[in-house]
C-alpha cells in the first residue's frame, strides 16, 4: 500500500518534560519520526513543552511550538496551523491522553483532522481497563482475574473475592503512577484511594497478584494491511512485581523454550491484530515459571520506553517505521535502513545478549524508599551488549557510573547469614549484589530462587561471576584465567584488586597474550546479510570486524551516559549537535554512549556508534582501534569530563578547552588565583578535608555557609549549614558518597542568581544571553525558574557580567563552551561557579535566541573564530521573546523523598514558556509544568518564622486573586495581624479536622510550605509536603516561586495565549 | 579438551570439544533462530550437515524431549558459541551436553560463530571438519573436505515402515522425506488420519490406499538426487488427489513438472524470513531451512505460478499448480521452531480436500 496522498501536514505531539516514567526515549522516538516524515515530504508541525529536546529543533520539524501540552493549547494550535493529521503515538502516554481528549470531545472531527498511527478506538481498547479486559476475553487471551473499580468499597469487596495480595493499576497514568501491590485491606484502601484520584477517568484495576511469575515483553509492529512482526522479546530478570522500567531486562528472552517463545509471540500478534494497531505496540506478559499458563499484563498501543530499548537492542528503528506506517506504507515497502537490503517486514535476529539496568535516583534521595514496586522510580537506564550474559551484566553495571564496577561493590559483609537472608527478601536496586553475596556465603541457588523467584539461570550466571572473583583471588594468574575473566568483562582494575596486582600489570599481561577487546556489529540479522550501518559493541575472545576508515579527520564524541537528576537529556542534545557540526565540517564522527533512550545512540547520528560503558578502559579499547585525531568532552556532562585525564594519557588530544583548565575551574586554589588575577570577587570560602576544619572555616566566615564536595554534578551533597551540628551531619553524608576530593565551605550570600553561557574562541567571547533565576541563591540552578533575558539587572551590572565572563573565559583559556553562575547582591557581582563545558541551559538559550550555540562552539573547537563565523563578539542583542524555563519534579513517584528545594538538584526535567511578555511566558511555563490554577481557590500557607513577614505579601496577592487562605497557628496569627483573612487550621498532631484533612479533602490548589534551613527535622512540614504531593496538590517551598505564581495568575486568567513557532526565530 | 573446526577454504577455528569426541566432515550451515535448538537438532533436514547456531547462548532451557521433531538428532556436528552450564526450564529433562554425547554427535563450542557465519555468507556454504586432533595436517585435510558430498540422504532419514496416526477426519498420506513430526501433528490436530509412508513408497500404492490428500514433507539434501522419488511424484501429480508440499516436497513437485532447482549461496535457515502471499499481499514471518531453491522463472506458467515470494531476496517460496489441487511452499508452516503465522496453510489444505471430496 503506498503512502496516503491525503496526508500532507502532520502535527506531532511530544511527551513534555522529562519525568520518571516518561524520559528521553520520546525525544529519540519523536526525533526519528519527524525526520522520517520529512523524508517523505510531509510538512511537520511539532509541539512539545520540553526545550531540552532535539525534536524541538528547527531542523527537525518545519514548525516547532514549545508550548504547554494542554488540550486548549492543542486546539488553538490545530485551528491556527490546520494540519490534516495528528500523530500521537510517539509522545508517550502524555501525547496519547491528549489525543484521546481531543478526539472524544469531537474537536478533531469538527476540524476535519484525522488521527494517524492509531485510532481512538484502538487507544480505548488498549488503555481503558474495562474495554481491554473485554477485548482480551473476546480473543481468548488470558488476563489475571481483575475488576475495574471506581470506589474504594468496590475494590475491598472484589479483593475479598479473589484474595490478597492484589495489584492495583490506575487507568491512564504514566509509569504506573499511583499503582502498587496491597497485601491487606489497609494497604488496599490507601493505594486505591490515591490511584482513583490520579487516574484521569477515576478507574483502578484490582487484579490477582501474579508476583513472582516471569515477566516477558514483546515489541510488535503492524501495518495498515494487517502484516505483523515482532521486533524483539525481552525477559525481565526481576519477576512480576517490579515495574519493567525498574527491572533488569535481558533481550532476547533467555529462559524460554521455543514453545513458550512462540506461544507468547502468537498471542502478541493476536492482540495487535484485534486492536488493529498501525505502528508499534508493546505487550507485557506474566508467564508462570512451572507451566504454560500466562496472563497479559498490559498493552501499550504506542511507541514506549521498551520500544526504544528494543530498537537499540536490535538495530530495528521502530519509531521510524511506525511513522512510515502511519503514512500508509506497509512493512514490505519499507527498507531496513541497517542492512539497506532487507525490508522492515522481517524479524531481527540477535547474535549477542543485551542487558538493561535502570538508573535509580536513590543517591539523590537518600531518604526515599528504595523498594521497587509496580510504580516506576528510575530516571534513566543503561544498556550493554556482549556475546554472553555475564559480560553484558558486568558492562551494564559499570555503565551506571555509581562507583560500582563489579558485583562486589555494596558491602553486605557485616551481615550475619540470617540477616542476609532477610535482606534477600527485599526487592530493591541492590538485589543482585545481595544475591552475589549470598552465593559467596554458600547459600544455595535453590534457596535464592525460592526467596527472590529470579530464574535459576540468572542466579547461576551471577554464581559464575562470583566464582571468577574467587578464582582471581585464589588461583594462579594464567593467560587462560585472564582471558576468561575478560570474556566475563571484569575490568582490569578489578582483576588487579582481586589478584593483588597493579592494573598496569594486568593490562601488560593481557597485551602480551593478545587478550584484547574485539568489536562486533549490531546488524539486525545475525550476520546473515552484509550491513552498512556501523553500530558496534565490544567483547573478548573474538575477531574484530570494524572496518578501518581513513581519509577524514576523526573525532570521538563522548556521550553523557544514563539520564539522572543533574545530568539529563540536555547533554544528549549537546552531544548530538556537536556531532552534526563536526560532520558538517567534514569530520568522521564517532559517538560512545550507553543510554538506549537517547538520540545520540540512534544508528544514523554519528558515522560510527560504539554502544559501550564510558570508563577509561572501555574508551581506550575504542581509541586503540580508531586512533581518533581528537576527542571532545565538553558536551557530555560530567561523565565525559571525568574521562579527560585518561584520554590525555592515551595520547588523544582533547579538542577545545584543555584538561588543565578544566581542572583549574574545579580546583579551589587554582581557581581562587585566577579570580584574584582577574579581580573578580567570589563569596569567601575555604577548602577543607575534615569536619573540624569545616567548623573552623564556618566560624571564620560566619554562618550560614554552603558545604559541598568538589567535582560533583547537580549539587550532589551540597547543603546550607547554619550551625556546627549541621556541618557534622553534612560532612558525614558527603563522606558516604565516597569522595576522594576535598570539601568546599563557602559563605552563603543572599542575592539574585544569574547564569551565563558563552562561547569562547580563545580571544573573543559570544554571550547569547543572560539568564536570571526567580528563586534567590541557595536553590540549585537546575531547580530554579530561569528567565531570559534577565529582567531586573541594570546596565552597569550587565556590563560587569559580560566583562567577568570575558575575563574568566580568557584566563581559563576556554575554547568552546563555558557556563558561569553569578550572584548579584546589592549590585555587586560575585562568581559562584564556573563550568568550562556545556550546561543544561544551552538548548533553551539556543532555541530562544536562534543562535546555534553548540554548532558555534564546535566550530570554534576546530579553529574558527567568532568573528570569522559572522558574529559580533560580546553579549548578543536581546531576542524578541521572553523565555522562562520551569523545572519539573517527579516527587510523587518517590515515596519518602523530601521535596523542599535547596542547593542539591531534585528536578527531573523542565518546560519552557515563551512569549512576547514576561507575564505570558511565566503563565505558559507554569501551565507547561502542570500547574494549572486556579481550581478551587483554596490554599494553605505554613512558613518558617524567618519567612513569616514575607509570606504576608504573598498571601495578600493570592487573597486578592480570590484565594481562601488556610494557615497553621503561628502563620495564621502573623497573617491576620497584617490584614490577611487567614483561616486557622490545626496542625497534623492536633485533632481532626486538621491541615492533613484539608489536603486530603481534595479541594486545595496550593500549599506554600517553607522548610526550616538545612536537612528537614520538622516532621510536620515533611508530612505536609509529602501528603500534598501524593494527593496531587501543588506544593511550593520557596516564596520566590510563590510570588512568581501570583504574578502569573494576576495577569493571565482567562486571556488567550499567543503561540510561537520558534522555527521563525 | 580443545577442538578445531577446519573449513574448506583453510580457515581454522579453535574451541572446546562438546558432545562426542570424534572427527567428522560435513557441510557447514548456519541457523539464525534464537530459540528452538532442540527442534533444529532433531529436524531430519539437517542430515549431512553440521549446524552453526548464530545465537551465542545455547542450551539455556535444557532438553524437553517432547519438543523433538524426530526420534533423534541428525546433524553431523554442532557448532556453538557457548553452551549453558545450567539448563533452566520446568520441562527440561536433560542437558544439551549430555544429549549430544548420548547421540554421538561431535561439536565445538567457544568459537566466534559470527566470524564463521560471515565467512559462510561471503563465500557460500562450504565443507568443514570438526576434530580434536591438535596435530591435524591441513594439507592432507583440505582435499578431503573439498571432495566431500552429502550424497543421497533422504533414504537415511525416512521411516522404515508405514505408520498411521488415527483420526476421524480426512485421510492424509504423508510422504516422509525426513518429515518433522509437527507436520503430522498439525494435520492430526485438525482431525486427519495421517499415514506416514517411507520415501521409497510407490505412487501406485499410495493412490491405491485412496487418501483424501497427499502431504509431501520436508527433507535433506539436493532435490535433484531424488530421481526415483520425482518419478513417483509425477504420478501423484496425475492422480488429482489434493497435494500440499513443504520444502523438499515443494522442490520435488517443481522438478517433477519441469522446473529447475539450484543451490543457494548459503540458504535460508532461521525463524525470521518474511514471505509474501501473492494472492492476498500479506506478509508472514516464516520458519525456514533450505539450501536449494526452485527457479520459478523456468516453470511453465501454464503448469504452475508463484504463490509466495521471499521479501528479502525475491526467491520463490511457493507454487500454485494451474488446474490442479496442488499447492506447495518452500517455508515451514509447521514451524517448530519458529513463528506459527502460516499455520493456517494446513487449514487451507483441509479445505482443498473438502472441496475435492464434495466435487
Amino acid at each position: 500500500m503506498p503512502k496516503n496522498p491525503n496526508i500532507k501536514k502532520v502535527l506531532v505531539i511530544g511527551s513534555g518534560p522529562i519525568v520518571i516514567g516518561q524520559a528521553a526515549e520520546f525525544d529519540y522516538a519523536g526525533t526519528q519520526a519527524c525526520r522520517s516524515l520529512k523524508e517523505e515530504g510531509i510538512e511537520v508541525v511539532l509541539v512539545n513543552s520540553n526545550p531540552a529536546t532535539i525534536m524541538t529543533d528547527k531542523d527537525i520539524a518545519d514548525k516547532v511550538y514549545i508550548e504547554p501540552l494542554t488540550v486548549k493549547v492543542l486546539q488553538q494550535l490545530i485551528i491556527e496551523e490546520k494540519p490534516d493529521s495528528v500523530l500521537p503515538t510517539l509522545g508517550g502516554q502524555a501525547a496519547l491522553n491528549l489525543a484521546m481528549e481531543l478526539d472524544e470531545s469531537g474537536f478533531l472531527k469538527e476540524q476535519n483532522v484525522r488521527l494517524i498511527g492509531t485510532t481512538s478506538l484502538t487507544i480505548k481498547k488498549a488503555e481503558d481497563r474495562d474495554e481491554f479486559k473485554k477485548t482480551m476475553e473476546k480473543i481468548n487471551e488470558p488476563c489475571a482475574p481483575s475488576k475495574v473499580v471506581t470506589t474504594v468499597e468496590e475494590g475491598v469487596e472484589f479483593a475479598k473475592e479473589i484474595g490478597y495480595p492484589v495489584v492495583l493499576r490506575p487507568a491512564y497514568t504514566l509509569g504506573g503512577s499511583g499503582g502498587g501491590i496491597a497485601y491487606n485491606v489497609g494497604q488496599l484502601m490507601d493505594i486505591l484511594a490515591n490511584g482513583l484520584r490520579l487516574s484521569r477517568v477515576g478507574q483502578v484495576l484490582v487484579e490477582r497478584c501474579i508476583a513472582g511469575w516471569k515477566e516477558i515483553e514483546y515489541e510488535v509492529m503492524r501495518d495498515g494491511a494487517g502484516n505483523c512482526i515482532t521486533v524483539c522479546n525481552m525477559e525481565n530478570i526481576d519477576p512480576v512485581g517490579v515495574h519493567t522500567g525498574d527491572s533488569i531486562v535481558v533481550a532476547p528472552s533467555q529462559t524460554l523454550g521455543d514453545k513458550e517463545y512462540q506461544m507468547l509471540r502468537s498471542s502478541a500478534l493476536n492482540i495487535i491484530n484485534e486492536l488493529k494497531i498501525t505502528g508499534g505496540c508493546n505487550v507485557q506478559y506474566a508467564l508462570k515459571p512451572d507451566s504454560f499458563e500466562y496472563c497479559v499484563i498490559e498493552v501499550n498501543p504506542r511507541v514506549s520506553r521498551s520500544s526504544a530499548l528494543a530498537s537499540k537492542a536490535t538495530g530495528y528503528p521502530i519509531a521510524k517505521v511506525a511513522a512510515k506506517i502511519a503514512l500508509g506504507y506497509t512493512l514490505d515497502e519499507i527498507k531496513n535502513a541497517i542492512t539497506g537490503k532487507t525490508y522492515a517486514s522481517f524479524e531481527p535476529a540477535l547474535d549477542y545478549c543485551v542487558v538493561k539496568i535502570p538508573r535509580l535516583p536513590f543517591d539523590k534521595f537518600i531518604m526515599a524508599k528504595r523498594t521497587l514496586t509496580t510504580q516506576m522510580k528510575a530516571t534513566g537506564e543503561v544498556m550493554s551488549i556482549c556475546t554472553n550474559f555475564e559480560g553484558a551484566l558486568m558492562k551494564a553495571i559499570r555503565s551506571l557510573e555509581q562507583h560500582v564496577d563489579s558485583l562486589m561493590s555494596y558491602e553486605f559483609g557485616h551481615l550475619t547469614d540470617e540477616e542476609l537472608m532477610q535482606v534477600l527478601h527485599r526487592v530493591d536496586d541492590r538485589r543482585i549484589f545481595v544475591i552475589a553475596e549470598a552465593i559467596r556465603r554458600g547459600i544455595s541457588q535453590d534457596t535464592i530462587n525460592f526467596i527472590t523467584k529470579i530464574d535459576l539461570w540468572f542466579i547461576d550466571k551471577i554464581a559464575i561471576l562470583v566464582e571468577m572473583e574467587q578464582a582471581l583471588q585464589k588461583e594462579e594468574m594464567t593467560p587462560e584465567l585472564l582471558a576468561e575473566a575478560k570474556r566475563l568483562e571484569f575490568p582490569d582494575y578489578i582483576i588487579a584488586q582481586l589478584s593483588g596486582r597493579k592494573e598496569a600489570e594486568v593490562k601488560a599481561m593481557r597485551i602480551e597474550n593478545g587478550i584484547t577487546a574485539a568489536f562486533k556489529m549490531v546488524d539486525t540479522c545475525a550476520a546473515e546479510f552484509a550491513a552498512s550501518t556501523p553500530y558496534y559493541y565490544s567483547c573478548f575472545g573474538s575477531e574484530c570486524e570494524v572496518e578501518k576508515t581513513e581519509g577524514k579527520k576523526k573525532v570521538l564524541v563522548l556521550g553523557s551516559g544514563p539520564i539522572r537528576i543533574g545530568q539529563g537529556i540536555e547533554f544528549d542534545y549537546c552531544s548530538v549537535h556537536s556531532t552534526w557540526a563536526f560532520k558538517k565540517q567534514g569530520y568522521e564522527t564517532i559517538i560512545v554512549n550507553n543510554n538506549p533512550e537517547t538520540v545520540s545512540t540512534d544508528f544514523d547520528i554519528a558515522d560510527k556508534l560504539y554502544f559501550e560503558p564510558l570508563t577509561p578502559e572501555d574508551v581506550e579499547n575504542i581509541v586503540n582501534l580508531e586512533k581518533p585525531d581528537g576527542a571532545v568532552v565538553q558536551f557530555g556532562g560530567q561523565t565525559a569530563i571525568k574521562l579527560t585525564e585518561s584520554l590525555m594519557k592515551m595520547g588523544v588530544p582533547i579538542l577545545g578547552t584543555s584538561a588543565e583548565n578544566v581542572d583549574a575551574a574545579e580546583d579551589r586554589e587554582l581557581f581562587d588565583q585566577i579570580l584574584e588575577q582577574c579581580c573578580i570577587p567570589r563569596p569567601a570560602g575555604r577548602t577543607v578535608y575534615t569536619a573540624e576544619e569545616a567548623k573552623a572555616a564556618a566560624a571564620e566566615l560566619g554562618y550560614p555557609v554552603l558545604v559541598r564536595p568538589s567535582y560533583v554534578l547537580g549539587g550532589q551533597g551540597m547543603q546550607i549549614a547554619i550551625c556546627d551540628e549541621e556541618i557534622d551531619e553534612f560532612i558525614g553524608i558527603i563522606n558516604q558518597i565516597a569522595q576522594e576530593h576535598p570539601i568546599l565551605v563557602d559563605k552563603y550570600l543572599v542575592g539574585k542568581e544569574i547564569e551565563v553561557d558563552a562561547v569562547c574562541d580563545g580571544e573573543d567571547i559570544l554571550i547569547p544571553g543572560i539568564m536570571e533565576h526567580i528563586e534567590r541563591a541557595g536553590v540549585h540552578s537546575g531547580d530554579s525558574i530561569s528567565v531570559y533575558p534577565a529582567q531586573s539587572l541594570n546596565k552597569k551590572v550587565i556590563r560587569v557580567l559580560e566583562e567577568y565572563t570575558r575575563k574568566l573565559a580568557k584566563s581559563l583559556h576556554v575554547i568552546g563552551l563555558i557556563n558561569i553562575q553569578f550572584i548579584v547582591a546589592d549590585d555587586e557581582v560575585y562568581v559562584i561557579e564556573v563550568n568550562p563545558r556545556s550546561s543544561r541551559t544551552v538548548p533553551y538559550i539556543s532555541k530562544v535566541t536562534g543562535i546555534p550555540i553548540v554548532e558555534l562552539a564546535t566550530r570554534v573547537i576546530i579553529g574558527e573564530t567568532i568573528r570569522g563565523m559572522g558574529y559580533t563578539p560580546g553579549l548578543q542583542p536581546e531576542a524578541d521573546y521572553i523565555a522562562i524555563k520551569m523545572p519539573v519534579f517527579s516527587f510523587e513517584k518517590l515515596r519518602g523523598a523530601d521535596i523542599s528545594l535547596g542547593p542539591e538538584m531534585k528536578s527531573t526535567g523542565e518546560v519552557l514558556g515563551i512569549a512576547k511578555t514576561f507575564n505570558e511566558a511565566l503563565y505558559k511555563a507554569f501551565l507547561g509544568a502542570g500547574i494549572n490554577l486556579p481550581k478551587y481557590k483554596n490554599m494553605i500557607i505554613t512558613v518558617k518564622d524567618a519567612d513569616k513577614l514575607e509570606a504576608v505579601e504573598v498571601a495578600k496577592r493570592f487573597e486578592k486573586i480570590g484565594y481562601r487562605i488556610y494557615a497553621t497557628r503561628s502563620t495564621a496569627k502573623v497573617l491576620n495581624e497584617h490584614g490577611v483573612h487567614a483561616v486557622r487550621t490545626n496542625k497534623i498532631t492536633q485533632e481532626s479536622p486538621n491541615i492533613m484533612d484539608l489536603i486530603l479533602g481534595h479541594e486545595i490548589d496550593l500549599v506554600i510550605d517553607t522548610p526550616t534551613q538545612g536537612r528537614d527535622k520538622n516532621r510536620d512540614g515533611f508530612l505536609i509536603r509529602r501528603n500534598a504531593i501524593e494527593t496531587g496538590v501543588n506544593c511550593l517551598t520557596s516564596l520566590d516561586t510563590a510570588n512568581a505564581l501570583a504574578t502569573s495568575l494576576e495577569n493571565q486568567e482567562g486571556k488567550n495565549l499567543t503561540l510561537i513557532d520558534i522555527a521563525t526565530i | 579438551m580443545k577442538a578445531f573446526l577446519i573449513l574448506e577454504d583453510g580457515h581454522v577455528f579453535t574451541g572446546t570439544s562438546i558432545g562426542a569426541d570424534r572427527e567428522v566432515i560435513s557441510e557447514i550451515v548456519f541457523n539464525t533462530s534464537m530459540t528452538g535448538y532442540l527442534e533444529i537438532l532433531t529436524d531430519p533436514s539437517y542430515a549431512g550437515q553440521a549446524v552453526v547456531m548464530t545465537y551465542p547462548l545455547i542450551g539455556n532451557y535444557g532438553i524437553c524431549y517432547e519438543d523433538m521433531e524426530s526420534l533423534k538428532p541428525w546433524p553431523d556436528g554442532y557448532i556453538v558459541r557457548e553452551l549453558s552450564r545450567l539448563p533452566s526450564n520446568f520441562r527440561s529433562e536433560d542437558s544439551i551436553q549430555h544429549f549430544l554425547e548420548k547421540h554421538n554427535i561431535p561439536g565445538i563450542a567457544g568459537i566466534d560463530t559470527r566470524a564463521l557465519t560471515k565467512i559462510l555468507r561471503e563465500k557460500g556454504t562450504m565443507n568443514g571438519m570438526i576434530t580434536t586432533n591438535a596435530n591435524y595436517n591441513i594439507e592432507e585435510i583440505l582435499p578431503r573436505l573439498k571432495s566431500y558430498t552429502t550424497g543421497k540422504v533422504v533414504e537415511k532419514v525416512t521411516c522404515a515402515d508405514k505408520e498411521t496416526l488415527s483420526g476421524e477426519g480426512y485421510k492424509v498420506a504423508l510422504m516422509d522425506f525426513g518429515a518433522k513430526r509437527n507436520i503430522a501433528r498439525c494435520l492430526n490436530e485438525r482431525g486427519c488420519e495421517v499415514t506416514i509412508y517411507p520415501a521409497r513408497t510407490k505412487a501406485e500404492q499410495i493412490i491405491a490406499d485412496a487418501p483424501d490428500g497427499i502431504m509431501l514433507s520436508n527433507g535433506p539434501g539436493d532435490p535433484k538426487e531424488c530421481r526415483e522419488i520425482i518419478d513417483e511424484i509425477k504420478k501423484l501429480y496425475q492422480s488429482d488427489i489434493p497435494i500440499f508440499a513443504i520444502c523438499l516436497g515443494h522442490q520435488l513437485m517443481a522438478l517433477a513438472n519441469g522446473a529447475d532447482t539450484h543451490k543457494m549461496k548459503y540458504g535460508h535457515r532461521g525463524a525470521n524470513h518474511p514471505v509474501k502471499d501473492l494472492d492476498s499481499g500479506r506478509v508472514y514471518i516464516s520458519s525456514q531451512n533450505h539450501g536449494y531453491v526452485v527457479d520459478a522463472g523456468a516453470m511453465d506458467p501454464n503448469v504452475a505460478v508463484p504463490a509466495f515470494v521471499n521479501v528479502n531476496d525475491g526467491t520463490n517460496e511457493g507454487l500454485k499448480y494451474i488446474g490442479k489441487n496442488i499447492f506447495t511452499v518452500q517455508f515451514h508452516p509447521e514451524a517448530s521452531p519458529g513463528p506459527q503465522d502460516s499455520n493456517t496453510l494446513f487449514d487451507r489444505f483441509i479445505s482443498m480436500m473438502e472441496v475435492a471430496k464434495n466435487a
